[in-house]
């Protein structure tokens, strides 16, 4: 059975264009794009066959790379069910699941527990990510190829920085001769210990511990050197600091497997945004300077940056209502990642093509997913959105289980009007 | 104009004219503090709760002789033995006690921001005694009380705040007070106790006590906690006094006539050589405890002020 997309603005990050054209679906795929001046007859299409998008954007489905979910430990923040409501009220298709969950996603077994979980629960796919160390404490590497044969389809200690060289060389070694991809989370864990927000004159006026930007530098250029030597497949999970990038860049024209990733609130937000201590700005890393926020953007536009994500952090309002040191970082995003996004395209410093190869076809080429393209063959993972709606966003409309955004109250423009997951539509009427 | 703010949170958001209206009320209850009969009515059927969650004697002791003197019923709660072991957040304890409708909270707590978190929960007014490393409001205005008493003026002096600036609130509420007041700061101590970006306060930065003293008028000391000293920030507690103690020769660089301060409690032969601290043609530091008590019984005395009169409009 087929169905037709009819007069949609085709956003198709791959070949780079965006045109108004027509898409068809059959059995959960994508078979084929038309041109504007294709007629489609009733009797080809019948109205349940088709739906007229009025010149709204069709783009493929966001693949979200380092997803919180609570489960398992902590279904009170968030469960797979209502992490999947969220992901498809915000066009997200693929989650990349992360393992830092209570216990950590370190055995075949939790990984499995997970898969069944999110296919019981899940309205959008998940594409789970297992620990790269027992438990995420740096000393043992856990079974790398039963858990990619279980579905892993990357290895993270998340936020836990591998402080052993020698164990992470060697987890870098046997990675890379299954070919599996490595990702971590460039800091130096002691510059950055106790660190609320980043080291500076705001820093200094709220009397809050910081952590200088070279932190990340640090890190990031200590795990290139073990990438050099070990030719693992490497991700730098968040980058958020303009120091930084000049490693980034030596080590992509060396020639090393490295990409990199950056959250949408180090792209939208900056560290005045903290104000008068709020704690749902307290991010990890924290929030940066201008400067830096601008020299991310500007990474992301020119492709040095090569996945943006939301980083879905969810905390429950006690983990939040504390003084600004005693929070627990993270906020939510799932919701939020495409408009806070769209508003880099409002900037006009970025296209639509542009922004959806850094959140869907990226992220989905460098996990080895199917997804995150509008070509023919691929998934129907698809997202309807109209770029120019307005609206305010109210936290305790989202569908999240816990309401920690920093976008509350904001003006945003750019809503999802329609999540399609293997051609079922999840999201929208 | 008249000091208008609901709380008391720190120096940043006050205007120049507030702090001279709490000053020059502060001056009236320094001769009322001197009578035999100190005691004024201007708080009584008021309640005033100190919560300490960190250990004070002497600030804690200021605000409950400020208290009594006005009038009010005060009452002491030592935080840190009480509900904080029981688990209870810091809005939670709050709330309980906001139900007891006290009139003025004096909140102190280790971590930065915490008091502007506790004041949105509650009605009353709340008077920061110091949080984390972020604002000391009123021992800054006791400081500038000191000052303006002491050189007949809080504007176009200089000034030098020397020590740990780095872990100091104290330092941080006089910068922004005294700059505000448009003097010249400097800061002077080790670069491992100064602040990232502080030059960007207005203030010259020096490393070298005997350059950063020369034509003061004041010189404010700070205290350097003892977990500091060892190897951490310094190398040693003989080798900071000898860079950064305080004597009569590094004081020599000063102007003759310049006042030495010191928020207390002193690290005698730490920061400060003890003869030059009791040296009563020099040394303020007794002063400072007296202006200390005046200026938290104007601070209060403001601030229920501001609160009737919410109340009032409130009512009508």
């Amino acid at each position: 059975m087929s169905f037709l997309f009819e007069n949609a603005r085709l956003i198709d990050p791959d070949a780079g264009t965006d045109r108004v054209g027509h898409l068809i679906v059959t059995h959960g795929r994508i078979t084929a794009i038309e041109d504007q001046s294709t007629a489609f007859p009733p009797d080809q299409f019948p109205d349940t066959a088709r739906m007229d998008c009025n010149g709204l954007c069709l783009a493929p489905g966001l693949v979200d790379m380092g997803v919180k979910v609570g489960e398992p430990g902590e279904r009170h923040k968030e469960s797979f069910k209502t992490a999947g409501n969220a992901a498809a009220a915000g066009g997200v298709t693929t989650m990349v699941t992360r393992p830092d969950t209570l216990t950590a996603v370190d055995s075949p077994e939790v990984l499995d527990f997970v898969t069944r979980r999110a296919a019981e629960m899940s309205q959008v796919r998940i594409a789970p990510m297992a620990a790269l160390t027992r438990n995420r404490e740096g000393r043992e590497m856990v079974e790398i190829s039963f858990l990619i044969d279980s579905g892993a389809v990357a290895f993270t200690d998340g936020d836990h920085v591998l402080t052993d060289n020698r164990v992470l060389s060697r987890c870098l070694t046997y990675a890379r001769s299954l070919n599996a991809l490595v990702i971590a989370h460039p800091q130096d864990p002691g510059l950055s210990r106790g660190a609320a927000v980043t080291s500076g004159k705001f820093a200094t006026l709220r009397g809050l511990p910081a952590v200088s930007p070279m932190a990340e530098r640090l890190g990031l250029e200590r795990d290139l050197a073990l990438v050099e030597m070990t030719r693992a497949r490497y991700h730098a999970d968040q980058l958020s600091t303009a120091t930084a990038l000049p490693a980034l860049r030596r080590a992509k024209n060396q020639g090393l497997d490295v990409t990199a990733g950056v959250s949408i609130h180090h792209l939208t937000l900056n560290e005045l945004d903290v104000g008068d201590y709020r704690t749902f700005f307290k991010v990890k890393p924290p929030l940066r300077s201008e400067d830096d926020r601008q020299a991310m953007v500007e990474a992301v536009a020119e492709g040095l940056i090569d996945v943006v994500c939301s980083m879905h952090t969810p905390q429950d309002e006690e983990s939040k209502r504390l003084p600004f040191q005693e929070a627990a970082s993270g906020a939510v995003g799932l919701e939020t990642l495409l408009p806070a996004a769209m508003r880099l395209y409002h900037s006009g410093q970025m296209t639509l093509p542009g922004l959806f190869r850094v959140l869907s076809l990226n992220p989905s080429k460098r996990l080895g997913l199917e997804g995150g393209r509008l070509s023919i063959g691929a998934p129907a993972d698809l997202v309807l959105f109209d770029p120019h709606a307005p609206f305010i966003l109210d936290r305790f409309t989202l569908q999240s289980k816990s309401k920690n955004t920093p976008f509350d109250g904001q003006r945003m423009q750019g809503r999802v009007r329609g999540t399609w997951v293997g051609g079922t539509r999840v999201f929208g009427q | 104009m008249t000091f208008r703010a609901k709380h008391l949170l720190g120096i940043e958001p006050l205007h120049p004219d507030e702090i001279t209206t709490v000053l020059d009320l502060a001056d009236s209850y320094v001769e009322l503090s001197r009578q035999a009969k100190k005691h004024s009515d201007v708080l009584a059927g008021l309640t005033v709760i100190n919560m300490f969650f960190e250990n004070s004697t002497r600030t804690q002791a200021s605000f409950e002789i400020a208290g009594h003197r006005l009038g009010a019923d005060v009452m002491n709660m030592a935080m840190q033995a009480s509900s904080i072991k029981k688990g209870e957040t810091l809005i939670d304890t709050a709330l309980t006690l906001n139900a007891m409708h006290p009139d003025l909270l004096v909140v102190r707590h280790p971590h930065s921001g915490a008091v502007n978190l506790l004041a949105e929960k509650v009605n009353c007014a709340v008077l920061n005694a110091g949080d984390g490393l972020h604002e000391h409001p009123t021992q800054a205005l006791l400081d500038a009380l000191t000052i303006r008493r002491a050189k007949g003026r809080l504007h176009r002096l200089n000034i030098a705040i020397c020590g740990d600036i780095a872990h100091s609130r104290v330092a941080r509420s006089n910068i922004l007070l005294l700059g505000k007041m448009e003097n010249r700061i400097r800061l002077i101590g080790p670069p491992t106790l100064m602040p990232a970006q502080i030059e960007e306060f207005g203030v010259e930065v020096y490393d070298d006590m005997r350059a950063g003293l020369a034509g003061c008028d004041v010189v404010m000391m700070l205290r350097l906690q003892k977990e500091r000293m060892d190897g951490g920030f310094i190398p040693s507690q003989r080798e900071y006094y000898h860079r950064y103690g305080l004597d009569a020769e590094k004081l020599s660089h000063a102007k003759p006539d310049a006042i030495v301060m010191h928020p207390g409690p002193m690290n005698r032969g730490v920061e400060i050589d003890g003869t030059l601290a009791d040296d009563i043609n020099r040394s303020v530091i007794q002063e400072q405890v007296e202006m200390g008590v005046a200026v938290r019984m104007a601070a209060m005395d403001l601030l229920a002020q501001n609160l009737r009169n919410r109340r009032r409009e409130a009512a009508a």
